[in-house]
């Protein structure tokens, strides 16, 4: 049973993140989910200390905040000031994350909660935190609930707002034009992958969340020609990542988090070399053969 | 005439300088009508302000004597070819598709009207037969002519295109000229920003001369003159002289035309 609860966790979290990391490679945004999942650090510790609980709901809200945040400061010293894009991702997330690791070090008497479990939550351990009613009866591990949640509603935002999302990331300027809101979809996207690597990180840690946001959206992107079948191949990558990595970790008895993300970027390896078309090894296996000579 | 686009005192600035400063003027309807001026005129930033992309300082703009919420339904943009990037996973139907999103019906299921529209649109470009390929696969010209489809399928009065003629092969031009001919003729109202003055004469019946200033606007015979021009590209010489042949060889219409019709 062990088995299925961390298979369905890794699962559950590959989809989440890679539907969300689709659309940010497309926007060229990869490193901002990075970012936004070192930079909610301490949101979470705020929401811990005013909250005086570990209840989901007050820790999501605050790394929701501190995600949208990160995106504003992102926004504004890239705008703004006029730095490079990437300096200013590289600014905020360490900054805001170094802000986290002082407030926990301040308190840390009083919060129970340290770096090595948010940076290398144990997706081993799901099993353990089960949710069992006052009668006794259990319900399965509390993770598993939490992160259904949240895929729920990413399913819900990708499939009704799959034509805005679209359009806002393929052509922000026409999207505009005819009306619609790029700020709203471009702050909808970030709230949600705030709040998915939050959910996600307790479970499985921020290196496999950052590698699920990337690795399988990527790979898919390598894959396909249009929008709604790398969506789908993502979602498919994913699963088969969350199984084979799980199976890789029981047979070198290593860490599951690791194996996964490993496994990740073996099938990237594959598709890099392999894709029909742009793949390395595909290229110099047609050579000339399959050109079209010039002028037919 | 009715008017179909209008502006008053319009200033555009970034970080505090200036592209554009004081525009004023009005566009009749049923014209195809050309933005130049030299690099940096502020002839793109013309369009994103009358589409309201960019925030003027000071000065509004109307069209057909309303303001852009009213009848952004009628105004189609066709934005520059980098605007976006060509290897998204796109198919070219899908990007003519987008032409039929609206922002109060971006949930339901586009009907098979849309699609029509859509496909007729493609049609009309000489895109159809390429609908299914990713928008990387094409050449520069019809990565254009499907941006075109894609305004064509919105099924708009007021057309603004931002350089649809840049870095287009010979096909592809004539393609899109074919069509902004068929455009005025069922009414529409079509303005362009353009780079080479030597097909400016040729394309357009109306003109909108920019250096930041408006130096004049009005139809082509009365703004393509050395003087205007000379006011316009100021010191670049070698423009300049090209300007000169231009404006003599407008003056011989008639016989440049009897060359070009002769049969082959």
């Amino acid at each position: 049973m062990n088995a299925f609860w961390i298979i369905l966790t890794g699962a559950l979290v590959a989809t989440s993140c890679g539907l969300l990391g689709a659309f940010l490679i497309l926007r060229k945004m990869a490193m901002v989910g990075d970012a936004i999942s070192h930079a909610v650090l301490p949101g979470i510790v705020i929401a811990y200390l005013l909250s005086e609980s570990r209840d989901v709901l007050p820790m999501l809200i605050g790394a929701a905040a501190l995600g949208v945040f990160t995106t504003f400061m992102i926004e504004f010293l890239y705008q703004k000031a006029r730095l490079q894009i990437d300096a200013s991702i590289g600014i905020t997330f360490t900054w805001l994350f170094a802000m986290g690791i002082i407030l926990i070090s301040l308190y840390a008497g009083q919060v129970d909660l340290d770096q090595d479990c948010v940076l290398y939550g144990e997706i081993a351990y799901v099993p353990l935190d089960l949710w069992i009613t006052e009668s006794g009866r259990s319900l399965g591990p509390w993770p598993v609930w939490i992160l259904s949640g949240v895929l729920l509603l990413i399913l819900l935002m990708v499939l009704l707002g799959y034509r805005g999302l679209k359009v806002t990331t393929f052509n922000p300027e026409y999207a505009a034009a005819i009306g619609i809101s790029t700020v709203f979809w471009h702050y909808l996207l970030m709230s949600a992958v705030s709040v998915t690597t939050v959910v996600a990180f307790e479970s499985v840690g921020a290196i496999l969340v950052v590698a699920f946001l990337i690795v399988p959206p990527a790979t898919a992107y390598l894959l396909t020609e249009k929008l709604h079948h790398m969506l789908l191949l993502t979602v498919g990558l994913g699963i088969l990542i969350a199984v084979s990595g799980y199976y890789l970790a029981v047979w070198i008895d290593g860490s599951v988090a690791g194996a996964m993300a490993v496994t990740s970027g073996v099938f990237l390896l594959l598709a890099v070399l392999f894709s029909p078309f742009s793949g390395v090894l595909t290229q110099r296996f047609r050579q000339k053969a399959a050109l079209v000579p010039p002028g037919e | 005439m009715k008017t179909a686009i209008e502006t008053h005192n319009l200033t555009v600035a970034y970080n505090r300088r200036p592209v554009l400063w004081d525009i004023d003027f009005q566009i009749p309807e049923g014209q195809l009508i050309g933005v130049l001026g030299p690099n940096g005129s502020g002839k793109t930033t013309l369009l994103k302000s009358i589409m309201g992309l960019v925030q003027p300082s000071s000065g509004y703009v109307r069209l057909f004597g309303q303001s852009l919420d009213e009848v952004r339904s009628r105004i189609s943009y066709v934005p520059q070819r980098e605007s976006v990037d060509w290897n998204f996973p796109i198919s070219v139907r899908e990007v003519a598709l987008m032409g039929r999103y609206r922002k109060d019906k971006l949930l339901g299921r586009l009907s098979r009207e849309d699609h029509r529209l859509a496909d007729e649109a493609l049609e009309k470009v000489g895109m159809l037969p390429y609908a299914d390929r990713q928008i990387a696969q094409l050449s520069g010209g019809q990565q254009q002519r499907v941006f075109v489809a894609r305004a064509l399928t919105q099924q708009a009065d007021l057309y603004l295109m931002d350089e649809p003629f840049a870095g287009v092969d010979a096909a592809s031009e004539e393609a899109i000229l074919t069509l902004l001919k068929d455009m005025k003729q069922a009414g529409k109202t079509v303005l362009i920003v353009h780079h080479d003055l030597h097909t400016a004469h040729q394309f357009f019946d109306w003109m909108v001369l920019l250096n930041t200033r408006l130096i004049k606007c009005g139809p082509t015979a009365s703004v393509f003159t050395a003087e205007y021009l000379k006011q316009a590209y100021g010191g670049q010489l070698t423009i300049l002289s090209q300007v000169s042949d231009l404006v003599k060889a407008r003056d011989f219409p008639i016989r440049e035309r009897s060359f070009k019709d002769q049969p082959k």
